[in-house]
């Protein structure tokens, strides 16, 4: 995932990330029918492991963000299941900060949406290797998007900050790869094995 | 061992696991209010000692911590290792050609303690009780019900699905499944935890009808009552004094 941590954006950005993020959650909570509560947090817990599983990509290793496939399999419940994942990182693993925490939900949940909203727009169920492309766009077009969010929000924060912006979105091409292949795979034998699941999201009865 | 289990027994007599989880969470938010909008260095070295201080009370593992504190993450040291030689001001030094700013190092070694400072007072004051304890403490202060009932669950399916993913992890490497970089690994991982998806949520559609059949209409009964043994939920003399101790310091810090 990608974690600001405490300190280094200005306020006016914090504000504005806290704002957004407050919005979201509100929009996804009302959203969410209570007794859908266990499925979504089911497959948030899925998201949360593999975000922390070691993929090897050259000589490193990446982690992935997994909000795209989070956008296709939760739908509206992506932004407070986002700002769950957030906090327990926080609070377990100190990756992000408190202050920060709006912020980080923003760049990942948006995308996440976004991802989602595509995804559903152009299938409505049939050929699982359409579903699988469709897939790897969300996925990577995802991971792009919180690049280039969280380039962002450092872009703003001051403008000695342009260049680590930069380097943002190039570190997180490898990870776009990697995730877009991930995603498609995930999304491939969702549309074979239930591909109701990604017909609607998990937040609400279909 | 799980993956959530960071509030190890050892804590489960300190000082800070007499604390009401309603103090530690204000006390972690204010402290990352304070924190992030002080910009005197010697003023963050002192958060960053508190922090620490907080940590040996809370009886953190010292190495771990350490080991937390040095492990941002790659492009959050790209951000500093780039700001002494972004932030234009008066030239310390020069290497290969770029010009290293007093106000650019400065910055870089503000923001670095802020960090280090929320996140390991964050590990101290919250990550040192139960998830369980923390959504209970939320919900108090008034955090969304659901999302509470969201924290909780997943946090419950973290440690049952975790279990499982490494059975999974296991029988893919007995079928001689190593992960290397290809496209192989990464959709074998992909199909991997797409199937984790589905057994998972079959399961929650299980649970579902369980609680279901036991009456749940989305509503826990558990988060509104007071099962801390007697003490009826009230904070007590150590909250209260912990309390007026916070509030003395801020607004000492605040004349100065």
């Amino acid at each position: 995932m990608a974690h600001i941590p405490d300190g280094v954006l200005s306020t006016p950005v914090l504000l504005a990330g806290a704002v957004v993020s407050a919005a979201g959650v509100a929009f996804g909570l009302r959203r969410l029918d209570p007794v859908r509560v266990p499925r979504v947090a089911v497959l948030s817990a899925v998201l949360f492991i593999a975000s922390l599983v070691h993929l090897p990509a050259g000589p490193a290793s990446v982690h992935l963000l997994l909000n795209g496939l989070a956008g296709i399999v939760l739908g509206s419940a992506a932004f407070p299941a986002m700002l769950v994942a957030l906090l327990l990182q926080a609070v377990l693993f100190g990756f992000g900060g408190v202050v920060v925490l709006g912020v980080n939900t923003m760049d990942m949940a948006v995308p996440a949406l976004a991802a989602g909203m595509v995804f559903r727009l152009a299938w409505t169920g049939g050929d699982p290797r359409r579903a699988a492309v469709l897939g790897a766009v969300a996925g990577g077009g995802a991971v792009l998007l919180t690049a280039v969010m969280v380039g962002g929000v450092l872009a703003a924060s001051g403008r000695e900050f342009a260049t680590a912006a930069r380097v943002v979105v190039l570190t997180h091409l490898p990870v776009m790869a990697v995730e877009a292949v991930f995603t498609a795979a995930a999304v491939a034998l969702l549309a074979r094995v239930k591909p109701e699941m990604l017909t609607s999201g998990a937040a609400r009865p279909a | 061992m799980s993956i959530l289990d960071t509030a190890t027994p050892r804590t489960a007599r300190s000082l800070m696991a007499r604390l009401d989880p309603r103090t530690r969470v204000i006390l972690a938010l204010l402290f990352a209010l304070a924190t992030v909008a002080i910009d005197e260095i010697t003023a963050l070295a002192a958060a960053l000692g508190v922090a620490l201080t907080l940590a040996v009370l809370a009886r953190l593992p010292l190495g771990a911590t350490m080991r937390r504190m040095l492990g941002l993450e790659g492009f959050m040291l790209a951000v500093l290792v780039l700001l002494p030689v972004t932030v234009p001001g008066r030239p310390v030094a020069e290497l290969f050609g770029l010009v290293v700013s007093a106000e650019g190092l400065a910055r870089a070694v503000a923001i670095a303690l802020k960090a280090n400072a929320v996140a390991v007072a964050l590990l101290a004051l919250v990550g040192s009780m139960e998830i369980v304890a923390l959504g209970r403490a939320l919900a108090r202060l008034g955090a969304p019900e659901r999302l509470v009932h969201l924290l909780l669950f997943t946090v419950r399916y973290i440690e049952v699905l975790e279990r499982e993913y490494r059975r999974l992890r296991l029988a893919m490497r007995a079928r001689a499944f190593r992960p290397t970089t290809s496209l192989h690994c990464w959709r074998s991982l992909g199909y991997l935890f797409g199937m984790l998806m589905v057994r998972s949520l079959e399961r929650a559609e299980r649970i579902d009808a369980a609680m279901r059949c036991r009456g749940f209409t989305g509503r826990f009964h558990a988060l509104d009552g007071d099962d801390d043994g007697g003490r009826g939920g009230a904070p007590g003399a150590l909250d209260w004094g912990v309390g007026a101790a916070t509030v003395t310091v801020v607004a000492l810090a605040g004349l100065i």
